[in-house]
């Protein structure tokens, strides 16, 4: 298994190493410049200014030197940004994305396999019904919308939770909240799919003739058993929760680094769009490869080494 | 033993056509597809869903007869009306609003709007008439899905297909062509495509599609695996057909299934993609409206003119629900064991 990780960890590393290059060509190839925006510039002012961030050298000179960079952790200067290093801008921006993915995250988890479980058991029934339809709503209504709505009758209406902005734990439940409902209808219909599964198989027949109580052979075995591959799912919705931050950062006006990609794409800041690139690949590698690691700790049938040509 | 006399009275004839009426199979024979729209059309919320899918297809299509207004038409005398549909007293339609105070306006009257004119959903903050640029938007939304989802197949099917049938070194580069892509969230691929092309309907269409084909080609390529394995295929490949041909006569019917049912899953998404990418500033320039735009725009008078964002609101979800039942629907119609 070390191997498998170590191995595992090198592709990232490549894979990283193409993702940084591909944006790096990328940003070279956007329209308009960093300082567009300050069009009273003078030509001289221009070329001090592409001068003092390097842009004046040939392209292949101004990929070595960031390549060079990174390798030591640094992404560069952002062009708008009170010329803040890219890494400690992502890093005092961390903090309140990081709480909203969490929360968002077990929120979804907890509520996702509540939903999916009682769907499950109650299968065929107006309660299955109900939990496939809410599970279908969560992920028909784009976060941007639900997000929207709560703030306007939790918040700005029924002054229940503060509109906007990052005061305190308070501001961050209505965002977590909007987050929270694709992860939660995702699970809920995979939950619900493998509960199935696992209630039609042998030993819920042996459980149930040995005389546990239902209740008992939820808990003890179909719960457990169907938890298992619900893990699989955990990494690509890392990814649903990174990207939605995007607009619910936005709409929150929470200084997160959702919010701070926004803003750099809009003021054509390349260090700080690939910089955060970057961070959002490793984020989403890192998920995905936690979750491989999980899921063969916590089921023995699966053997990383053999799922190598996956 | 004498007793039993076997006489040809004994025995009855019988005419060949009544052994053939038992093993005759009374139902008409059905193909895959045909069973897969009767298990379809016995699904009533798909069957449901589909018709209204139909209807907001039909009523979107039909937007340059069905909009009242020119939907790109500014009017700043009549910006921010609600709505009001002329010479009638329904609730919700008579062209009032509370404002954050809790007094009752009419805009109608202070803007001297003439007593005839009806804005069925309102106006924007142009005096844009929103019902007709809800209908646009619509078109343009569904446009921009089935477009990048055709896209999205083009690429991703042959893909697929290459990738698993061919197998060894080409299977592995492209497979690590797919990592790399898929190692970046999708949003973000389509979000630094979307910078880097020209703003457009085209750039859109290609960046949704390009960040949202790896999945199609995926399945596409696991499927093909199975495929490859099957007798009727080497018996094809034995017979000496070329490759062409045995994707064309024998992987594609047989992909058929996985590629609705993924295509049907595609659209919502690539309808969600465009409504985000155009939320956050980036999607379809002005004027044209898109369910995305009209969103972004609404939100941003929202407090004060919910309206404005609501109804846009509305038929995104209608649109994404319906879509997303309907793929469920089919989902189980083409494959059975899945329930």
């Amino acid at each position: 298994m070390t191997k498998y990780i170590i191995k595992r960890i090198f592709y990232m590393i490549l894979t990283l190493f193409i993702v940084a290059s591909v944006t790096f060509f990328m940003m070279k190839m956007m329209p308009g410049t960093p300082f567009t925006n300050q069009d009273k510039l003078s030509a001289a002012q221009l070329k001090i200014m592409n001068q003092q961030y390097g842009l004046n050298k040939p392209i292949w000179q101004q990929y070595l030197i960031y390549m060079v960079n990174l390798l030591h952790g640094d992404f560069g200067t952002s062009f708008q940004f009170n010329n803040q290093p890219v890494s400690s801008l992502i890093m005092t921006r961390l903090q309140p994305s990081m709480l909203i993915g969490a929360q968002a995250m077990i929120i979804g988890s907890i509520l996702g396999i509540l939903l999916g479980a009682i769907a499950a058991i109650n299968k065929n029934t107006w309660i299955d019904s109900l939990a496939t339809f809410v599970s279908i709503l969560g992920i028909s209504v784009p976060s941007f919308v639900l997000g929207v709505l709560l703030q306007f009758y939790l918040a700005f209406k029924w002054h229940l939770f503060p509109i906007a902005l990052w005061n305190g734990w308070q501001s961050s439940i209505l965002p977590s909240i909007a987050l929270a409902v694709s992860p939660l209808a995702q699970i809920a219909r995979f939950m619900r799919t493998e509960m199935v599964d696992v209630l039609n198989s042998d030993y819920i027949e042996l459980s149930k003739a040995k005389g546990n109580t239902r209740w008992q052979t939820v808990v003890k075995h179909t719960l457990r058993n169907s938890l298992i591959p619900v893990i699989t799912i955990i990494g690509p919705l890392t990814a649903n929760i990174l990207t939605g931050s995007l607009v619910v950062e936005n709409i929150f006006s929470i200084p997160g680094i959702g919010e701070q990609f926004v803003k750099s794409i809009m003021t054509n800041d390349y260090p700080t769009i690939m910089g955060l690139t970057i961070f959002y690949s490793v984020m989403f590698m890192v998920m995905l490869l936690i979750t491989d690691i999980l899921y063969s700790i916590i089921d023995p049938r699966i053997r990383l080494t053999n799922k190598e040509g996956n | 033993m004498a007793d039993i006399k076997i006489t040809a009275d004994s025995f009855k004839k019988i005419t060949s056509d009544q052994s053939e009426n038992q093993e005759k199979i009374s139902a008409p024979s059905l193909t895959f597809f045909q069973d897969a729209v009767r298990r379809l059309r016995k699904d009533k919320v798909a069957v449901v869903s589909f018709f209204v899918l139909i209807i907001i297809m039909i009523v979107a299509f039909a937007a340059p007869v069905l909009s009242p207004h020119d939907p790109n038409a500014q009017n700043p005398d009549y910006a921010n009306l609600p709505p009001r549909i002329a010479n009638t007293n329904i609730p919700g339609f008579r062209g009032r609003i509370k404002n954050s105070a809790g007094i009752v306006t009419n805009p109608y009257e202070t803007n001297n709007v003439p007593k005839n004119r009806t804005y069925v959903l309102g106006t924007d903050y142009l005096g844009r008439d929103l019902f007709s640029r809800i209908l646009y938007g619509t078109r343009l939304s569904l446009i921009i899905a089935f477009i990048a989802t055709l896209v999205d197949l083009i690429i991703g099917l042959p893909y697929g297909i290459i990738s698993g049938w061919k197998g060894g070194t080409v299977d592995l580069i492209l497979q690590r062509i797919i990592e790399i892509i898929s190692s970046v969230p999708n949003l973000i691929v389509a979000i630094l495509l979307l910078l880097v092309l020209k703003p457009g309907l085209t750039s859109i269409i290609l960046a949704i599609a390009f960040s949202s084909w790896v999945t199609m080609a995926r399945l596409i390529r696991a499927q093909t695996l199975q495929l490859k394995e099957q007798e009727y295929i080497l018996a094809s490949i034995t017979i000496g057909e070329s490759p062409m041909r045995i994707a064309r006569k024998h992987l594609i019917p047989n992909l058929s299934s996985t590629i609705i049912i993924q295509t049907m899953f595609s659209i919502p998404s690539a309808i969600f993609f465009e409504a985000f990418l155009s939320f956050i500033g980036i999607g379809i320039p002005a004027p044209n409206a898109s369910l995305g735009t009209l969103l972004s725009d609404g939100q941003k008078a929202f407090r004060f003119l919910p309206y404005q964002m609501w109804y846009p609101a509305l038929v995104l979800c209608i649109l994404m629900i319906a879509f997303n039942l309907f793929a469920d629907g089919l989902r189980d119609a083409f494959d059975p064991k899945s329930e």
